[in-house]
């Protein structure tokens, strides 16, 4: 980056800024960027939301609104970007730079077929006849991966699952040999283990083209595995610029230090995280001295006067004016263990499933309406919790885990299998009983704006479960102030509305709504997934306080698996509606039985680039399959490893008979008849 | 809550320390009080009502002509000191007749547009919120209402009610004039009823009923109330149809309706029969929808000015009837 731009350079970045007119006047989103990708280089472009990452990559494709006002200059291949006209960048765009968006779904129009949408890219650049279009896109979904490419062609885009998408899309990207490829976030809506396939063809298109990759990613773990350079950003400008392994290694600017120490990582426990205090500043209300000063541990007067430039020797440049030590960030003390002595079978049970199924009706016909199938959503979960613990419960979307969680919470008898809460049986519950029973059990929702309303002061919204249980109004009054301190609030904000808290504050409000009523057992439905790096931190360590002090018991369900790691004591993992593995946490994230934990575990990525490269990975063939079909046998063979490998009678086994949960140790159950033990 | 009402304001402190002396949270209900206390139009169009609701109770009292009197010696006479408005073709004082009309207007404007409003919000709320057979059950009446000919039906139901006053018009005239608006109300609460806070409220274990008044119906009152404000001018306006045609206010009894009618040809000629009691029409019109607008903007937390610019300006003003949070 301190380095002129030099001819060799795939796509140069110069002093980029990029301000959206608003209500207002202008929204600065990128103050001033300087980025060099060299031909067959991968650059990790980090940051939280807000930061300007995505800005930057729109802006190199010409992508930005009109509202934008872009200063600066982006060179690809020698060729300037910005200022060019409709026509011009038509002809760059696709043949020289190319973008894997975020969403696959709306990158694909819905009423084409995949493998003409891919001729129509190659027919833009190249003056190739149809058929030799057609046949180039069915070579580029082959190369992408794509199982029966010839047939899968010739299929619409909602035909294909996410992750086939992606592929088809990244298929698009390389059509036409592109010296660089920008991913904007390329596997955040996708599942962890179809990320990681995800992740191998970006890196096989990438080597098959030579081009270079700007992969843009608020996952360190992702970038750790991709990356050959990191930049990190923030608050609309590149804050730190390195190779990866020094970066993540020996990171020099605070902010980077802080996004490192926040990130739970699935490779080690009890490290406490340290989150970094405050939220991203307003672009618009900056005061010209270092952006991160205000949430910085070692910000003084210099750091107030003037915004650091990027500086430093060789490749490793940072903005900041300060050399910080090891661990600049206060570590909060680390929460002592729950559980004392007292073995786990004489704790009192919390919440206890067995056997749960549920299933949604399928129905077809206008005018006629008609039952032609099931969903079977969940089909046998077993869950377990104690006092004073914390479950996680994970598996990938349409596993079931929002659906079982709806039926334990609904507090009424299930269409199959049992739940006991506090040790009743939900079964045969009068209304009255179960109004009283659901004091005890509360939910945290995942996204903290929809869960929250927006016509209500914060206060009443934590009343809100105590009135329900018909609290007095002088009790209410009392605990709202209590509540609000007791999740690190201000009594004060008890009159402030949703929309005028950060998100991590937000979240917060839902977990003081949620403990207002004492409950025993707390139910988080992904309670951090919406919400930054940084910020998630915090509220992971109020969890842990919370739990440590008020003894309550946790019912966590996340497809993070290094949150779950890091927060629980027991995991559950579900597999397309059904328990596959469950034990104590460090025993199954060590020695996983049941291969789809053991390729769960193998995808998630590691924030350390030397172990990310290092390790090996178990690369799940294809996607789960539909949920419609009840299968007799186990429902992960089709992409199971381990099945492919047997024999006739004993893979007869696997799809005749319902594999039952076996014993592996103490607690740890897996439901595979071939784990090894 | 009830301490901290008791108490006078206390005085305006910067910042932080005020948090930590904050008294317990403020209701809903106080604080969009305060944020439409700040709206400088919603503040003048509430004075502008009031003053109109003023005139009209209190106004005939300062005059010895009533709107039923007649005056031989002064037909169709301009604005003068015995008759502050002038008088009419028969010689009835202009400004006791339009004073009595707007009696009639406001009370049916406003009373027909509330009736309405509630009558809609409670059965589209409940229609759209529990769904099901309630909710067929219900738009089956609301089409029913719908295909109804409500002016014919009005027609003929009025002759047998005329002996029992304007309060049944209202009655009527509210009753035909809510369905479009709970069929929209039903729309939205489908919407809101999946969304994840009211959800949080079903597993909270809080009565289905609580949940419409204090989620359902406070997240569709932007609509509601703009509708309601439409629906006050169009309830006076039915008004004077129906009168025109014989059925609603008859005389001797007047409305601003009736008044409009009759002095409509004699707008240009004697001008002082038509303007008077259609300005007022106007201003009452006008008012109650700049009102709709700040209570609008008051009940909605994310709508326009930031509370923050305002505060200084209020400092010391102590808002007026506090409502315990319902």
């Amino acid at each position: 980056m301190s380095t002129p731009a030099r001819t060799d350079a795939a796509l140069a970045v110069r002093g980029l800024r990029v301000d959206f007119d608003g209500p207002a006047g202008p929204v600065p989103a990128v103050r001033g960027v300087d980025l060099t990708l060299r031909r067959g280089e991968v650059l990790g472009l980090v940051g939280e939301s807000g930061s300007g990452k995505s800005t930057v990559a729109l802006a190199a494709m010409g992508l930005l609104p009109r509202t934008a006002r872009v200063r600066g200059s982006v060179l690809a291949g020698g060729t300037e970007m910005l200022g060019a006209g409709e026509k011009a960048l038509s002809r760059l765009r696709g043949r020289r730079v190319a973008m894997v968006f975020q969403d696959p779904l709306s990158a694909l129009t819905p009423v084409h077929r995949v493998g003409d949408q891919i001729a129509e890219a190659v027919r833009a650049h190249q003056d190739v006849s149809r058929d030799h279009a057609r046949r180039r896109a069915v070579e580029l979904l082959d190369l992408v991966g794509i199982p029966d490419p010839g047939r899968r062609a010739r299929a619409y885009p909602h035909e294909f699952s996410g992750g086939m998408r992606q592929r088809a899309v990244i298929a698009m990207a390389v059509a036409n040999d592109p010296d660089v490829i920008l991913a904007d976030e390329p596997t955040t809506a996708l599942d962890v283990t179809v990320q990681a396939q995800i992740l191998d063809v970006l890196r096989t298109a990438q080597r098959e083209t030579g081009a270079a990759l700007l992969l843009v990613s608020h996952d360190l773990g992702v970038i750790a595995g991709m990356a050959d350079r990191v930049a990190v950003m923030y608050a609309g400008r590149v804050v730190e610029s390195a190779p990866a392994h020094e970066l993540f290694a020996a990171p020099r600017m605070p902010y980077t230090i802080g996004l490192l120490g926040a990130v739970p990582r699935p490779d080690t426990d009890g490290r406490p995280l340290t989150p970094v205090p405050g939220s991203p500043p307003d672009l618009r209300l900056l005061t010209g001295g270092c952006p991160f000063a205000p949430r910085c541990p070692l910000a003084d007067e210099a750091c107030a006067a003037d915004e650091p430039a990027l500086a430093g020797p060789g490749e490793h440049v940072t903005a900041c004016v300060k050399t910080p030590g090891p661990d600049p960030y206060p570590v909060p003390e680390p929460v002592p263990p729950a559980r004392t002595g007292v073995p786990r079978e004489d704790l009192p049970s919390v919440l206890r499933v067995q056997g749960l199924a549920k299933t949604f009706p399928v129905f077809k016909g206008a005018a006629f309406r008609r039952r032609v199938g099931s969903v079977y959503a969940v089909d046998g979960v077993d869950l377990d919790i104690r006092r004073g613990e914390t479950l996680g419960l994970v598996g990938e979307s349409g596993s079931g885990k929002s659906t079982a969680l709806m039926e334990i919470l609904r507090l009424a008898r299930p269409e199959a299998g049992e739940i006991e809460l506090l040790g009743r049986p939900v079964g045969g519950l009068t209304q009255r009983e179960a109004h009283t029973l659901r004091g005890s059990v509360q939910i945290v929702f995942q996204d903290p704006m929809a869960s929250l309303d927006p016509r209500m002061p914060a206060g009443e919204i934590i009343a809100e479960p105590l009135r329900a249980q018909g609290r007095g109004r002088a009790a209410v009054a009392g605990r709202v102030p209590e509540l609000l301190e007791l999740v690190g609030l201000e009594a004060g904000h008890a009159d402030r509305f949703p929309h005028e808290f950060s998100g991590g504050q937000r979240q917060r409000i839902g977990i003081a709504r949620a403990l207002a009523v004492e409950p025993e057992l707390l139910v988080l439905d992904e309670p951090v997934s919406a919400l930054d790096v940084s910020v998630q931190a915090g509220v992971l360590n109020l969890l842990q306080r919370l739990k440590h002090e008020l003894g309550l018991a946790y019912l966590f369900v996340s497809h993070d698996l290094a949150v779950v790691r890091h927060i629980a004591d027991r995991v559950s993992v579900m597999y397309l509606g059904r328990t596959v593995e469950s034990g104590p946490v460090g025993e199954v994230f060590a020695r996983p039985r049941h291969p789809y934990t053991q390729a769960l575990l193998s995808a998630v990525p590691v924030p350390d680039p030397s172990r990310e490269r290092a390790r090996e990975r178990i690369l799940l063939a294809g996607d789960p399959p539909s949920p419609v079909v009840r299968d007799e046998g186990c429902r992960f063979r089709g992409r199971c490893a381990v099945y492919a490998a047997l024999g006739e009678a004993d893979g007869s086994r696997c799809e005749g008979v319902r594999p039952a949960a076996r014993e592996f140790g103490e607690g740890h159950v897996a439901a595979c008849h071939f784990a090894e033990a | 809550m009830t301490t901290t009402a008791t108490q006078p304001a206390p005085p305006p402190a910067a910042g932080p320390p005020a948090a930590a002396a904050a008294p317990a949270a403020r209701g809903r209900g106080r604080v969009a009080l305060r944020r439409f206390a700040a709206g400088r139009n919603a503040v003048t169009s509430a004075a502008v009502l009031l003053l109109l609701f003023l005139l009209a109770f209190v106004g005939p009292y300062f005059t010895h002509w009533s709107h039923t009197d007649i005056d031989y010696s002064a037909l169709r006479e301009a604005p003068s000191a015995d008759h502050w408005w002038g008088t009419n073709r028969i010689g009835q004082d202009v400004y006791a007749q339009v004073l009595h009309g707007l009696q009639k207007s406001l009370l049916i404007g406003l009373l027909t547009a509330l009736t309405a409003t509630v009558l809609a919000s409670v059965v589209g709320a409940c229609a759209g919120y529990f769904g099901g057979w309630t909710d067929r059950i219900m738009t089956f009446f609301i089409d029913l209402l719908l295909v109804f000919p409500a002016f014919l039906i009005i027609a003929i139901v009025s002759p047998r009610l005329r002996d029992s006053g304007w309060i049944v018009f209202v009655a009527l005239l509210a009753v035909f004039g809510w369905m479009i608006t709970a069929r929209v109300v039903r729309s939205m609460t489908r919407s809101l009823r999946e969304r994840e806070f009211v959800r949080a409220a079903q597993l909270m274990g809080v009565h289905p009923l609580r949940i419409i008044v204090r989620h359902i119906l406070p997240n569709v009152s932007s609509f509601l109330i703009v509708d309601a404000t439409i629906a006050v001018g169009g309830a006076v306006m039915s008004e004077t149809g129906l009168s025109y045609f014989g059925f609603g206010v008859q005389p001797p009894d007047v409305s601003l309706g009736t008044l409009i009618a009759d002095g409509s040809d004699a707008a240009l000629t004697y001008p002082w029969m038509f303007f008077f009691a259609a300005g007022l029409l106007v201003v009452f019109v006008l008012a109650v929808n700049f009102l709709g607008d700040g209570l609008r903007d008051a009940l909605d937390p994310t709508s326009g000015h930031p509370r923050t610019r305002r505060r200084p300006r209020r400092n010391g003003h102590q808002p007026g009837p506090r409502r315990p949070p319902t």
